[in-house]
């Protein structure tokens, strides 16, 4: 097919806010058109306040049939809005989107679930909703409960579903729609980690062998890197770049303001030593470290006289808290802080091997075992792991593994 | 990939029109499921279920006999009273039912409209639907009492259907707008229960029309008149001729109501996402 599948042209869509409050009754908006009378009265030219707001402007682009398309952005860059027009929920306000094949959009998982209906009722609500047809419903209806995995709780109301099993429900009736052009928004974070990789992979399954086009939205850059081919980079409602994933990934990064984390210790009595600054560089702007890629990070200790024999180390925490680095420097086996402060450390992690995910550090600053203990902190400052090397099979995922280890490996011939 | 060439479907602004009609036959299961899904689930939350569809027409039927047959003295002499009673209550329910269901159905169905695209028509329509259940119920029940009073439905049984619809399209076209409006001014809620509680005492419910002639023309310009006094030629057979003007108001309001819903509807469909 020589046609792009969707193709977007100098789509905008505006809103209004007032200033005043929403005006929601009738009788809100009868005094407010009351009120606005009397001050136009009394000084003419003064208009009522409303303000226009873009939540997309002159936004084009094209996807081509098969393609995976990540849409990326900070939270109101426009992604949800321009979904919203695409799933035909609201129109845009000037441009036009022209759209060929049938399109499925997931905007929220269990979209018109009803609590009291029983999940068997429920799957053929949502199907419908989801524009299926019965005939449809029905021919798939096991292998949405098989993929759900709720066979014994088909007849009970989903109210008294635990919430994974209702996500699970949701999902295994949308992942079993056969639209053309998919559109899923951030659906993906909810949902017990090994459901949400056997739905990554269905999804990608959807994408790869029949041919689908999917546009997705996610806040998980992993998870957007691992999935999508092509990426649209949106801020304030304007394209910011598109194309190649791994370039719109980077460009984001760039997009952030700050390239590197500082922390500086609030207020503290100068007598006692203590960390007083860090400074993380990662090789990514916006505290984004890239797998494979150095880590310098520069400690600055505050000191007025030399510490004797001091220790200073740290962890680095992922998102559960747990320890999975820890490196040190003790005065004994290489001497530091032995004038008057402050001193400045520089630690570099030449190839980081962490897995992906969010880490925190934890710092410990003390003399050697039994005497002074001065500092033990968590700063307020984090980092985000990312691979961008290669895609993977089965996605990156923070909770498979702690670190990664090289390694080679060999396959005997068959006989 | 030799699927058929997929239809090319353009998105701007004021477009949505282009394929409205098509695509509310192409919803059509979905409408069924929503319909499907009220009554289900009304049926389902209420320990007594059918009783309450029961109850309230069975109640009002019996206070209004005896107001307005034993107090004011209508019905002297008439064994059969409740019986035209009933006739008056049961289009009055299912017109009351139908409007309310409708004028909420959006505001209650806000998840859907904001997640999902259809054509937003399905909601108030598929709303009608738990009315016209209730409705049958009751009347399942008013011809046991007719069998009971030693009346058998007769031939005219066939043109129920017809004053069904009018009542339905009566609370389907008010629906709209009031629905509609309430998207925008969530007041309009609160007007519902209180036109029904006028509109009961301005509806000949609980008396006859054709035995307060200096008032008939006058009642007529309800349109529910119409469809109560054809509800009674309909089941109860032997009572009166067919009154005309009152059936002509009834259509013609009718129909005028349904009109500017729909307009009214479709006008500001556009919009409901955005400020629902």
């Amino acid at each position: 097919m020589s046609q792009p599948v969707i193709s977007v042209e100098n789509l905008g869509k505006r809103y209004y806010i007032g200033h005043q409050a929403r005006h929601d009754t009738l009788r809100d908006r009868l005094a407010h058109g009351a009120r606005g009378l009397v001050r136009r009265w009394r000084n003419p030219g003064d208009l009522p306040a409303i303000e226009e707001f873009w939540a997309l402007r002159d936004v084009s682009f094209q996807v081509n049939q098969g393609d995976v398309v990540g849409i990326i952005g900070r939270n109101g860059a426009g992604k949800s809005t321009l979904l919203k027009i695409l799933s035909r929920i609201t129109e845009p306000t000037v441009g036009r989107a022209v759209i060929r094949g049938r399109v499925a959009s997931l905007l929220e998982v269990g979209t018109g679930f009803h609590p009291e209906l029983t999940g068997r009722e429920n799957i053929f609500l949502n199907g419908a909703i989801l524009g299926m047809s019965r005939a449809e419903i029905q021919r798939k209806f096991d292998e949405i409960v098989a993929f759900a995995e709720v066979e014994r709780f088909l007849d009970t109301p989903v109210k008294h579903y635990s919430s994974g099993m209702y996500v699970r429900l949701a999902f295994a009736v949308a992942a079993h729609l056969e639209p053309e052009i998919l559109i899923v928004d951030e659906v993906l974070a909810v949902g017990d980690a090994e459901f949400q990789k056997r739905c990554l992979g269905k999804m990608r399954s959807v994408a790869r062998q029949e041919g689908r086009t999917v546009l997705v939205v996610s806040h998980n850059l992993n998870q957007i890197a691992t999935l999508a081919g092509k990426g649209l980079l949106l801020h304030q409602g304007r394209t910011v770049a598109a194309g190649d994933i791994t370039g719109v990934i980077q460009s984001y990064f760039g997009s952030r303001t700050s390239a590197c984390a500082e922390w500086s210790v609030p207020e503290k009595p100068a007598a006692t030593p203590h960390l007083s600054r860090i400074r993380l560089q990662t090789s990514e702007p916006g505290n984004v470290q890239a797998y494979g890629r150095a880590l310098t990070l520069e400690f600055e200790l505050h000191h007025q006289e030399p510490v004797k024999d001091a220790c200073f180390s740290f962890q680095i925490l992922n998102s559960s808290a747990q320890p999975a680095v820890h490196l040190w420097l003790y005065s004994a086996d290489r001497p530091f802080a032995t004038g008057p402060g402050p001193t400045r450390l520089r630690c570099e992690i030449p190839f980081v091997r962490l897995n992906v995910g969010h880490y925190t550090l934890r710092l410990f600053f003390s003399g050697p075992p039994g005497s002074a203990f001065f500092e033990m902190t968590e700063p307020d400052l984090a980092f985000e792991v990312v691979r961008l090397d290669q895609p993977t099979l089965f996605g990156w995922r923070s909770e498979v593994c702690a670190y990664f280890e090289t390694a080679a490996w060999q396959v005997d011939p068959a006989r | 990939m030799n699927r058929p060439e997929a239809p090319e479907l353009v998105l701007e602004a004021g477009r949505a029109s282009r394929h409205y009609w098509a695509d509310l036959w192409r919803y059509r299961e979905l409408l069924g499921f929503l319909a499907w899904r009220d009554v289900k689930v009304r049926y389902k939350q209420t320990a007594l279920g059918v009783a309450w569809a029961i109850l309230q027409p069975v109640v009002t039927t019996g206070i209004f006999s005896f107001i307005f047959g034993v107090l004011a003295g209508m019905g002297k002499g008439d064994r059969t009273y409740p019986l035209m009673v009933m006739a008056g209550v049961l289009p009055w329910q299912l017109f009351a039912n139908g409007l309310s269901g409708a004028s909420g159905s959006l505001v209650s169905n806000t998840n859907l409209i904001s997640k999902v695209y259809f054509p937003r028509l399905i909601v108030p329509v598929s709303a009608l639907a738990v009315a016209v259940i209730d409705f049958l119920i009751v009347l399942g029940i008013f011809v046991i009492a007719g069998l009971a009073f030693g009346h058998l439905p007769g031939w005219r049984w066939v043109f129920l259907p017809l004053f069904m619809g009018e009542a339905l399209l009566l609370s389907l076209g008010a629906g709209l707008w009031l629905t509609a409006l309430t998207v925008k001014y969530r007041d309009f809620r609160f007007i519902v229960p209180f036109l029904l509680q006028v509109g009961v005492f301005l509806s000949p419910i609980g008396f006859r029309t054709d035995i307060l002639p200096n008032w008939r023309d006058l009642l007529a310009l309800n349109p529910l008149t119409g469809v109560i006094e054809g509800f009674r030629w309909c089941l109860l057979g032997n009572e009166g001729t067919f009154y005309w003007p009152s059936f002509a108001t009834s259509l013609l309001v009718g129909a005028i109501v349904l009109a500017g819903g729909l307009w009214y509807f479709r006008r500001t469909e556009r919009s409901f996402a955005d400020i629902i």
